[in-house]
């Protein structure tokens, strides 16, 4: 851990972010650090399992390598069936049990950074800590389920996960709220570490109610030959997300895609991308977003920055305005400080095409049918992996928003 | 009562009134080729009897099957057993071939799981019309067609854009669509067809039983097609194209 001045973090607790509305933090109350314990995942009362189930966490943890379950401040379940290579459990344990995990701790992200990060920091926050040993390739996703339980609470998140050299990692993490939890607040620092020739795949689902603010704070750091892939995913309606995670590609040869799939409903609010920051040579991102707004604010973002020779990276955001009354805002950026880099952008806003609808009506589907399944297409088409579980919740969200217009 | 009556029909395209009062009339069974200059509205044609968006009918009427059809939907008319087969049909992305196959034979009456008879076998999992060839969307515009099994088939321009080695392949499954497969009576449906063509050589596949000549957004001449298509590869239409 670097040397952090507690002054000037106590500063930062009234820094708004550089993105998104502020948020006063004195609207909401602590949330709970004592929760009910689970021990076997299968025993999770129903309703928490359908939401489970909503953002792609299954509940039966067959299968899978590991789960984790945190609701509100406190992690009420932790299995890990594959120990061999594999340490999951709540970052403040590990911190207690493994010494070398402080070299960690807030070396990916400065607390100083908002008023999120800071709060985060003086919290002494808890979260998950995943770690998978060097030269072990941990077969299936580890899955971790943050709930928000308590209304008008702050939820303060601190995950770390470190993939050392030579190893792999799929992580599915879905993020929601329990139905009398409407308005509360979900902060969540993730600081990542990819080490040499290793990967990870982290998807991230959020579904959330129709007031909850979200403010995720994601900092990755990439070794020689990694590989990052951040899948994104929000379907169904929020009050407002400001999302801008960033990964630094510091290692020789390292590649990251940044995947964001989002639906902007009525009075959503969500401003989102991600960054890349291509520190070595022969570095490769690709920057992909597809997003709908039905009425909402969507604001989408992507950065390329560009530091060294040999670097390559494409940014595509792409969205369809499906209702009236909405804002879509994309902005692509590039910045480059070397020659020898090639950086390329496209971006596109508007209505999907009349001939489109009109060439699947030809075939008997009927307006709303062709709209569905173009829409579909849409946001699938240009992502490539995302889990297969995800395609029916995908379906569902478009149904539903469908309904609704 | 004819399967496809067009009373004094007059269509805006692109702020241009493009059809200035057509009137035409199709027979159950009869297929009928449709000849004209570029520009002068044949596409339109089609599209406004498809109902396409880019098209408004600002009067005459639409008959089919005894229905005014002239303000209904694009699915509802599929329903009713109309079909298209567009000469370039857009690219949809995250849309599969085999999904759309699948989604017009659950609306249709056709079959499924020809797909190798179309040679299309290897692009059911592909996005439909994406990086497609010439010969590969017109086979899968059919692929599609005969999913949906139309009682009326408007075909633009089959040939376009087509290989020598493909349009034997395509003009045999044009036949089929609207004739059924050789030795069946296609289950006593008699399909009708409206064939664009520049060329006529879709017409030895399918021969055809008459012929319109549209110029300047109206019908100029209706007579044999054999007869017609001589006179126009010999004297052309005499006029400039629009």
């Amino acid at each position: 851990m670097t040397r952090i001045d507690e002054n000037e973090v106590k500063k930062a607790l009234d820094k708004p972010a550089a993105y998104g509305e502020d948020i006063d933090l004195n609207e909401y109350v602590e949330g709970d650090r004592e929760v009910e314990q689970i021990e076997n995942i299968t025993d999770t009362p129903e309703d928490l399992k359908k939401r489970m189930i909503n953002v792609g966490v299954e509940a039966d943890d067959d299968g899978k390598e590991g789960t984790i379950l945190f609701i509100d401040n406190a992690m009420s379940h932790c299995s890990n069936k594959a120990q061999e290579g594999l340490i999951i459990m709540n970052t403040q344990k590990a911190l207690e049990m493994y010494p070398w995990a402080r070299d960690y701790y807030w070396s990916a992200i400065d607390p100083t950074k908002d008023k999120y990060t800071a709060k985060t920091y003086q919290e002494d926050s808890d979260g998950y800590f995943i770690y998978v040993k060097a030269g072990y390739h941990i077969k299936t996703p580890v899955q971790t389920c943050m709930m928000l339980a308590k209304n008008r609470s702050v939820q303060n998140l601190h995950n770390i996960i470190i993939v050392d050299d030579n190893a792999s990692l799929d992580m599915v993490t879905g993020c929601t709220t329990v139905h009398h939890a409407n308005q509360a607040l979900h902060v969540g620092v993730s600081e990542m570490f990819i080490g040499n020739n290793s990967s990870l795949s982290f998807t991230m689902v959020h579904s959330w109610s129709d007031q909850t603010a979200v403010r995720p704070r994601t900092n990755v750091l990439m070794g020689k030959n990694s590989n990052y892939v951040n899948n994104y995913v929000v379907l169904d309606p929020v009050g407002t997300i400001q999302s801008f995670p960033n990964a630094y590609l510091n290692g020789e040869g390292a590649r990251c895609s940044f995947n964001t799939m989002c639906i902007a409903h009525e009075n959503s609010n969500i401003d989102t991308g991600g960054c890349a920051v291509l520190n070595a040579p022969n570095t490769g991102a690709e920057i992909v977003s597809r997003n709908i707004s039905y009425g909402g604010k969507m604001i989408a973002r992507g950065k390329l920055v560009g530091n060294a020779p040999g670097a390559k990276a494409h940014l595509e955001c792409k969205s369809i305005i499906l209702k009236d009354g909405g804002v879509t805002h994309a902005i692509p950026e590039l910045e480059a400080s070397c020659s020898d880099v090639e950086m390329t952008h496209e971006a596109a806003v508007g209505k999907i095409a009349q001939e489109q609808i009109d060439y699947l009506m030809t075939r008997g589907l009927s307006q709303d049918e062709a709209v569905s399944m173009i829409v579909r297409g849409f946001l699938v088409g240009g992502i490539r992996g995302l889990p297969t579980n995800l395609q029916s919740e995908i379906d569902a969200a478009i149904e539903k928003a469908n309904e609704g217009n | 009562m004819s399967l496809l009556e067009i009373e004094d029909l007059h269509v805006v395209a692109g702020d241009r009134e493009i059809l200035k009062g057509v009137s035409l009339k199709l027979e159950e069974g009869e297929t009928c080729a449709l000849f004209g200059p570029n520009g002068s509205g044949k596409s339109t044609l089609l599209a406004t009897i498809m109902g396409y968006g880019m098209t408004t009918v600002t009067s005459g009427k639409i008959f089919f099957k005894g229905k005014n059809i002239t303000h209904m939907s694009v699915d509802q008319r599929s329903k009713l057993g109309i079909g298209m087969m567009m000469q370039r049909p857009p690219n949809v992305v995250g849309v599969t071939l085999g999904n759309l196959v699948a989604a017009t034979a659950k609306n249709g009456k056709g079959v499924v799981g020809v797909e190798k008879e179309f040679k299309m076998q290897d692009f059911m999992d592909r996005d439909v019309n994406v990086g497609f060839s010439g010969g590969e969307i017109k086979r899968s515009e059919l692929l599609q067609l005969t999913a949906q099994a139309p009682d009326f088939v408007m075909l633009d321009e089959p040939e376009s854009g087509v290989d020598l080695e493909n349009i034997d392949l395509i003009g045999k499954k044009v036949h089929e669509l609207i004739y059924g497969k050789e030795g069946t009576d296609n289950g006593g449906r008699k399909v009708s067809a409206f064939v664009i063509t520049h060329t006529g050589q879709i017409m030895d596949y399918i021969g055809a039983d008459k012929a319109y000549v549209l110029i300047h957004g109206r019908i100029a001449r209706e007579g044999d097609p054999n007869a017609i298509l001589e006179d126009i590869k010999t004297n052309g239409y005499g006029v400039e194209d629009e």
